[in-house]
């Protein structure tokens, strides 16, 4: 194993996420099996105290996630020396099987505790906690997952074993290496992508825009944010990136984040994160809005946050429609 | 506006030390009356006191407050009702050491997020009616026994609530001190508001202006008579 | 929106002061944390700094270094075999190196002895630029050596010295220098010029010496060189080169630059590393310690939280108070002890460290490293400290905020 501070940062960030949500859902499923807000016994006054408990740690692993999501593509890209055929990050995380299902399983970690949290605010305004079981329903599924994310990470980290000199006596055994780790992502090809792109938005704009300034909410705008979110992750690698490159044939999504292109990347990956989850939190909401305790607030709630992921959306497509004006790159 | 209907009041259930501060109380408290509770010390005074207040759940029973049931309320909701709809004078003044008496007066509204210009404008109004204007950025160490009551008072009184609720308001207060307070206790009255004191001082409960005393004993009601 | 930012400021406002109302037990605190966070910073400022120097200084060593092996060690290279590598295509230059090691018992040191490529030898093409330090204007130049020195040409009879060797003999330029050859007569060298100290890193042990000095020193005929070193000017070459090197000279092991790169990159991220797990026992007695500080309320404080409660706040309101009363304490102790370690890593040269770091060597070089701070090592010292103290608060703290308000109602005393 690499023993490299940023490594033992990783672990250390996963490990605590994972006993912050097992510990959470240790409590929440207490809270399912013995709930009765009708009752005034002790225990029930201990539970409610307990949902405080609950909801602060969900809020630290929402920012741990991030976090550690955006530090363990750092630590993949200084990893990056350490390997025969790698050029960045998306090489590193070829090095091993372990390391792009770690990847996208922080992703999807991120965005199940987003929407989390956004059931727990609605749950806050109801007078008699309406979605209580759910969202501890929710919870105790959730654990798995963080848990398996942190088991592939340890087996990434693990079992990766740098391409050293190991004795002062052996010679060249790079060559039986032979070259790439496939730093090369699969890229779909650019011109179609930026009309499928350009498309999604558009539409995903003007339903959300629609939905806001209507009032009505339905099951299109999740649905369709959601789609933006991957679409808009393959245009990063078809061809967002290479504007920012200015390289016809850089397509890592990675290096957008490092220093050389002014941490760009993290603003457009922020303003990706937000956009979903807000609009598929709105989805996770559509199926309450009949209950008696919501039924007044539920539908403010959904327009704000369809409102702030259309905006998040906006933002990010000009931003893109800007690099891709101003760069140096002519396709 | 009050109701209380068969309440209980369980503490430790469940354990050897299993003990019941009330048992079966209904009350029904009227709206701009002043309410006197008392009876001797571990009747259960207090305790009624801090479920009449939204304070704490009863065990069993149902509370309702102006036609509205809040037994079973979440504590988030039960504040705020509390917070709107209550004013706290305890004991003690309880008030935090080391702030200034605006600090403290000021300090229940901090959650509802009021413009800071409104809030000391409306804080420096309380505190000039009860004639402690002059003390606003005083410590509230260096305060007198009645002028911190005083202040306490305030403070119960800065998020412009319809019910006061007193619990043993005179207990460390001089006569004189307490004639006082029963001053701005009729004030209350004259300003429609409803006053709810738990007290064993007879100049409490033997005042003119009580409407209704309410005698609690090992956690029961006994007998209605005013 | 407007009233959640107003009631953060009073709640912040409130928070501060209550923080200023206990002094003496929130500076304890205060300074353990910094203590750790400059520890742990100070370490990282420093592992990542020396492999950055090392991996530029390394990045201008030649492709490919040839070195002779006997019997799995390391054997003086024939010259005759240097026309053979001369003929490789890929290979745009080879040069034959004569260096060795002379222990001088009066120091008590290791020197480096080194025969400095002669003028008029091709230059290396590979068209990689040497800007060691910062040279305006040296960018222009082929690749320079990694010394420094004015450019002197060096005389039979003298030597040029690095930093570390001049103070340990305690000489300077004009003096004699004794060496004992090989055939046990002594050799006097002058001492004619001092290698500059912004190069101190890696010539600190170094000493120059013409070609005949040093056969006559060592013993070494005409025949034989230390080893050689390969330039490659195609990058995806380098390993075919190399391939070819052993094909044709199979005594012979050809040092691969990318290899020796990833190997100091793993040393130095295995001794980064190694520190940050010993220090990790500092962070957890500190984590427990914290907890133990949030979990103990003294009675002072369970009142005034059971006064806040009881006044209208509720459980939601005391945690944020208390997330800020963290976020205070973590973010003033992060960034006192990142500065704190910039200071004394970059400023001081690690001077806490120095005796753990120089260890026995008598000619530890004085450096200034140059100042190098990432986003990355920032965020990890804030996973590897910050975090961990906000999460053993968290169930403190939790447990702090849900006092009952009734608890104000019953208290008598005070």
């Amino acid at each position: 194993m690499i023993l490299h501070p940023t490594v033992i940062a990783n672990l250390l960030g996963s490990s605590v996420a994972t006993g912050m949500v097992v510990y959470a859902a240790y409590h929440g499923a207490q809270i399912l099996k013995h709930w009765n807000l009708q009752s005034g016994a002790e225990l029930q006054l201990v539970l409610e105290r307990k949902t405080y408990l609950i909801s602060t740690l969900l809020s630290y692993v929402f920012g741990l996630q991030l976090l550690s999501l955006f530090l363990f593509v750092f630590t993949a890209d200084s990893l990056t020396p350490l390997f025969v055929g790698a050029m960045c990050a998306a090489g590193t995380l070829n090095v091993n099987g372990f390391g792009y299902p770690t990847l996208v399983l922080k992703i999807v970690n991120f965005l199940l505790a987003g929407l989390w949290l956004v059931l727990n605010h609605a749950d806050n305004l109801g007078y008699d906690y309406p979605l209580i079981k759910k969202k501890y329903l929710l919870l105790v599924i959730i654990a798995p997952f963080i848990v398996l994310e942190t088991v592939l990470e340890g087996a990434y980290f693990f079992g990766m074993h740098a391409d050293v000199i190991t004795s002062c006596c052996g010679s060249l055994f790079s060559s039986e290496k032979s070259g790439d780790l496939g730093s090369d992502l699969a890229s779909l090809p650019s011109i179609p992508m930026m009309w499928a792109f350009y498309a999604t938005m558009a539409l995903t704009l003007l339903v959300g825009g629609y939905c806001y300034l209507k009032g009505k909410a339905g099951y299109a705008y999740p649905v369709l944010s959601g789609l933006a979110f991957l679409v808009a992750l393959a245009s990063v690698i078809s061809f967002i990136s290479l504007y920012i490159y200015e390289l016809p044939t850089h397509h890592c999504p990675f290096c957008i984040i490092m220093q050389d292109y002014s941490y760009i990347g993290y603003l457009l990956y922020l303003l990706l994160f937000g956009a979903v989850v807000f609009g598929m939190g709105v989805g996770a909401l559509l199926p309450f809005r009949e209950l008696e305790s919501l039924r007044g607030l539920l539908p403010a709630l959904i327009g704000r946050l369809t409102f702030v992921s259309v905006f998040l959306y906006f933002i990010f497509t000009s931003i893109v429609t800007y690099e891709i004006v101003f760069s140096n790159l002519i396709m | 506006m009050i109701e209380l209907a068969n309440v209980r009041k369980v503490f430790n259930a469940g354990n050897p030390n299993e003990f019941s501060a009330l048992n079966d109380v209904s009350l029904s408290i009227s709206e701009n009356r002043v309410t006197v509770l008392t009876g001797p010390s571990g009747s259960g005074k207090t305790t009624l006191l801090s479920i009449v207040g939204c304070m704490s759940r009863p065990s069993a029973g149902r509370v309702r407050l102006s036609g509205r049931e809040i037994s079973s309320l979440p504590e988030r909701f039960l504040t705020e009702i509390r917070r709107k709809t209550f004013g706290f004078i305890f004991q003690q003044p309880n008030l935090i050491k080391g702030l200034t008496v605006l600090e403290n007066v000021m300090l229940p509204a901090y959650p509802l997020g009021e413009k800071r210009s409104l809030l000391k404008e409306k804080a420096m109004k309380g505190l000039h009616s009860l004639n402690i204007g002059a003390k606003a950025s005083a410590k509230v160490e260096w305060l007198s026994g009645g002028e911190a009551q005083r202040t306490a008072i305030v403070r119960a009184l800065i998020n412009n609530p319809t019910i006061i609720i007193a619990d043993e308001p005179t207990a460390h207060l001089d006569t004189k001190l307490s004639y006082r307070f029963m001053e701005i206790v009729e004030r209350f009255k004259d300003e429609g508001k409803t006053v709810i004191i738990t007290s064993h001082d007879p100049l409490v409960y033997e005042s003119s202006m009580v409407d209704r005393v309410v005698i609690l004993r090992d956690g029961k009601i006994e007998g209605k008579p005013s | 929106m407007k009233e959640w930012i107003e009631k953060q400021s009073y709640i912040i406002d409130f928070t501060l002061s209550s923080l200023l109302r206990r002094k003496v037990k929130n500076f304890g605190l205060l300074a353990l944390y910094t203590l750790i966070v400059f520890i742990l910073a100070s370490v990282m400022f420093f592992t990542y700094s020396i492999k950055k120097e090392a991996s530029l200084i390394l990045k201008n060593s030649p492709e490919i270094i040839v070195q002779k092996v006997m019997a799995g060690r390391h054997e003086l290279f024939p010259a005759s075999h240097v026309e053979a590598l001369k003929k490789i295509r890929g290979a745009s230059s080879v040069q034959p190196r004569l260096w060795g090691y002379y222990f001088d018992s009066y120091a008590g040191a290791n020197y480096t002895l080194l025969v400095p490529p002669l003028e008029d030898e091709t230059p290396p093409t590979t068209g990689k630029i040497t800007v060691v330090e910062n040279e305006e204007g040296s960018a222009a130049k082929p690749a320079q050596p990694l010394f420094r020195f004015h450019g002197a040409e060096l005389q039979p009879g003298t030597l040029i010295i690095g930093q570390g060797v001049a103070r340990a003999r305690n000489t300077a330029p004009g003096d004699f220098m004794p060496f004992r050859a090989m055939d046990g007569t002594i050799l006097n060298l002058r001492i004619a010029d001092v290698l500059s100290s912004e190069s101190e890193l890696v010539s600190s042990d170094l000493i120059l010496m013409t070609e005949d000095d040093f056969r006559k020193l060592f013993g070494i005929g005409k025949e034989f060189v230390t080893d050689v070193t390969v330039a490659v000017s195609n990058a995806r070459e380098v390993t075919t080169v190399a391939a070819k090197i052993v094909k044709i000279l199979p005594d012979s092991r050809p040092i691969v630059r990318d290899e020796i790169l990833r190997t100091y990159d793993s040393i130095f991220n295995w001794r980064g590393g190694m520190m940050i797990v010993i220090f990790s026992a500092a962070v957890l007695a500190f984590v427990i310690f914290a907890w133990d500080k949030a979990s103990g309320l003294s009675a002072g404080e369970r009142r005034e939280i059971g006064i806040l409660k009881a006044v209208g706040w509720e459980t939601s309101d005391v945690i944020q108070m208390k997330f800020w009363e963290g976020a205070v304490i973590s973010l003033t102790a992060f960034f006192s002890g990142v500065i704190l370690a910039y200071i004394h890593v970059f400023f001081t040269g690690s001077m806490v460290f120095e005796p753990a770091l120089k260890g026995w060597s008598n000619l530890y070089p004085h450096f200034a490293l140059k100042p190098f701070v990432s986003l990355e090592q920032l965020t990890t010292l804030f996973i590897l400290t910050v975090v961990p103290y906000t999460v053993a608060t968290i169930v403190p703290t939790w447990r702090a905020a849900t006092i009952d308000p009734d608890s104000a109602m019953r208290n008598t005393g005070e």
